[in-house]
């Protein structure tokens, strides 16, 4: 079975980001860039899988600018097999990324798309549930533990509010990664040298013949209403007393 | 303009998120129409009625939308959308399953966890970890949008008993199927819309100090019981009671942080609770830049002794 993997390129999570002064965007300009944490995830699951013999070819596949290679070489040198860069400039939508997956699907015929629950910079939580719904497949959603039953059934436990849900999907499906599927390896020195010799292909949505012209319009971007600190209180008994004559909240 | 609201329900009763999609809608304006969709949820249905505000309650009764699979509900919802101008559904769990889903099949974009209504087509929603706030205009004909639930009051009160209709039934998908479900039982308040949370961090050390100190500490003040990232991939505690950006987001009147740096994917999930105590042996702990009290020292011997000082 092939597992498609779709990797996004995001600011890395260690970095405070802030809007851009005239409140166009978010300042990117010579920060880190790292892959998104669930697509680690998700390429890790993808890895396991293979490893286990219940997967042949791991493709993975970003939308996004040139620069976006990285996040592809990343990839392969935790891996993956092959690599397909979507170039596209400007911002991509959810429902834009999902066309252009869409139509890599439609090309590479995988059996399964692992992708990340949310990316964490936009924080949409949309995209995976769009492919899927796109292909008119099963989706899983939040896995913290997937289980193939062979080419045409997956059993994915799913984290829900209050609790654990498993599923049995049929495949193809597109499964959505939590943060407890795995823990992500790091790519060797050795694997990042090879990794440069793997096959990375470049689309563009015109070749894909999808039109990503976004539905929203950017309006704002700006710092929210920011929390001031409070005071220090020296024990439990001023801690106390405070709760209960200044907030009145016990 | 007429209104769609997508509630969550387990079949006898309403979500409590769902009084504060209301509010999100009655902020956008026009008439408001409940789905009920499930499988044996006519008492689900019928508590709808008398939400304050609602038009119509449509009664949607299948056996294929058992458990609430994503799959079947967006078709549903795909089918009936065009007769509003807004669908919209709380950005828990459930909501975010199936709403992206429709989004699609609709071919229009989503907006997800707003926060704020600017207009009729005009959104703010946190982005990454809420460091920043994007305001979105939608062009779509439907809007599909997900509300954090606590950024809206809930809805009070009821209304006369709105008008129910029942929709036909839907041709299931069979995409997927339930195998199990466990949830956890507790007789605490839901994390969600508890008005006191007591949180626990990688601080704790391990799961029974974690349960020995915090649980004597939440029953005293009735609290749920929330904890960081860290706390839950040690084992502390189960998946669900994380708090953050990527767990739950929380906004009790009261929010008591143990043991928990700060970490900015944990305030995304925490810091419009109303006032914030921070217990920490680390003076230059983050998690202090946003707490109304903060208390320097060691959990171990401070939540014994705020716990039989209550
Ligand atoms: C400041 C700012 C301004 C913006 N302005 C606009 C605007 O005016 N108009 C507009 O249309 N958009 C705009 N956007 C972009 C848009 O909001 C986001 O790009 C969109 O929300 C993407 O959501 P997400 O990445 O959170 O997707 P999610 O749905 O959270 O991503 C989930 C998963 O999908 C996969 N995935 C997502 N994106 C990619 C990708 N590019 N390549 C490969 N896999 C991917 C990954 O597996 C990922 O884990 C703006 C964004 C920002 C930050
Ligand atoms: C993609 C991604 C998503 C994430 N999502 C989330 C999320 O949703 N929620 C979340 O919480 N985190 C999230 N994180 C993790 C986050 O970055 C932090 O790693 C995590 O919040 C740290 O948890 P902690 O504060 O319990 O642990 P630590 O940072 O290790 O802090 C422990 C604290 O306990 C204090 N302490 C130790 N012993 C004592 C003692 N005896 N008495 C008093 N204080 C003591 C220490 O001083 C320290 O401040 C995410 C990370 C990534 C990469």
């Amino acid at each position: 079975m092939k597992i498609l993997v779709p990797v996004k390129r995001v600011l890395d999570y260690n970095i405070k980001a802030r809007p851009k002064a005239d409140g166009t965007g978010v300042e990117l300009a010579g920060l880190k860039m790292s892959m998104n944490p669930f697509d680690e995830i998700a390429m890790e699951a993808a890895l396991r899988l293979k490893e286990a013999g219940q997967a042949t070819e791991i493709v993975a596949v970003s939308c996004g600018p040139a620069a976006s290679q990285e996040t592809l070489r990343t990839a392969l040198a935790l891996g993956a097999d092959r690599a397909v860069l979507v170039q596209c400039e400007g911002e991509l939508e959810p429902l834009a990324v999902a066309k252009l997956l869409r139509a890599v699907t439609l090309r590479e015929q995988p059996g399964l798309v692992l992708c990340g629950k949310q990316a964490i910079d936009d924080d949409a939580n949309q995209t995976g549930q769009m492919l899927s719904a796109l292909m008119g497949w099963a989706q899983a959603t939040f896995a913290s533990r997937i289980e193939l039953q062979g080419a045409s059934e997956a059993l994915v436990t799913r984290e829900i509010d209050g609790g654990l849900e498993t599923l049995s999907i049929r495949l193809p499906a597109v499964i959505t990664t939590d943060l407890r599927l795995n823990e992500p390896r790091y790519a060797t020195l050795p694997n990042i040298m090879k990794a440069k010799k793997k096959p990375l292909d470049t689309l563009t949505p015109a070749e894909l013949e999808v039109d990503t012209t976004p539905h929203l319009n950017l309006v704002q971007v700006f710092e929210p209403p920011q929390r001031q600190g409070g005071i220090r209180v020296s024990d439990v008994a001023e801690l106390v007393g405070k709760l209960k004559n200044e907030a009145k909240v016990i | 303009m007429t209104l769609l609201v997508v509630a969550e329900h387990d079949n006898h009763s309403l979500k409590a998120s769902v009084r504060h999609v209301l509010t999100a809608a009655q902020a956008i304006g026009g008439e408001i129409h409940v789905l009920i969709a499930g499988s044996g949820c006519e008492a689900a249905a019928e508590a709808a009625r008398t939400l304050p505000g609602v038009a119509c309650v449509r009664w949607a009764e299948d056996p294929s939308l058992a458990d609430g699979g994503a799959e079947n509900l967006a078709l549903l919802v795909t089918r009936i959308a065009r007769d509003y101008s807004h669908v919209l559904a709380a950005a828990s769990a459930f909501g975010k399953n199936w709403a992206p889903r429709a989004a699609a099949q609709l071919d229009v974009a989503q907006v997800s966890d707003i926060v704020r209504v600017d207009a009729p087509d005009t959104f703010t929603r946190p982005i990454y970890a809420g460091s920043v706030w994007a305001t979105y205009r939608s062009t779509d004909p439907v809007k599909v949008v997900t509300v954090r639930p606590t950024a809206f009051d809930a809805a009070a009160g009821e209304g006369a008993p709105a008008p129910l209709e029942r929709l036909g039934a839907e041709p299931g998908s069979g995409l997927s199927s339930r195998k199990a479900l466990s949830l956890s039982q507790s007789e605490r308040p839901e994390l969600e819309s508890a008005r006191v949370v007591v949180s626990g961090g990688r601080g704790l050390g391990s799961g029974e100090r974690f349960k020995a100190l915090l649980e004597p500490l939440a029953d005293k003040l009735n609290a749920a019981l929330g904890a960081s990232r860290a706390a839950v991939d040690s084992g502390y505690v189960p998946n669900d009671y994380q708090v953050g950006q990527t767990g739950k987001v929380v906004a009790p009147d009261l929010y008591i942080a143990v043991g928990i740096s700060g970490a900015i994917q944990h305030l995304a999930g925490m810091k419009s609770s109303r006032v914030i105590v921070a217990i920490n042996k680390d003076p230059d702990a983050p998690i202090f830049s946003v707490a109304d009290y903060g208390l320097v020292g060691d959990l171990n011997e401070i939540v014994p002794q705020l716990t039989a000082a209550l």
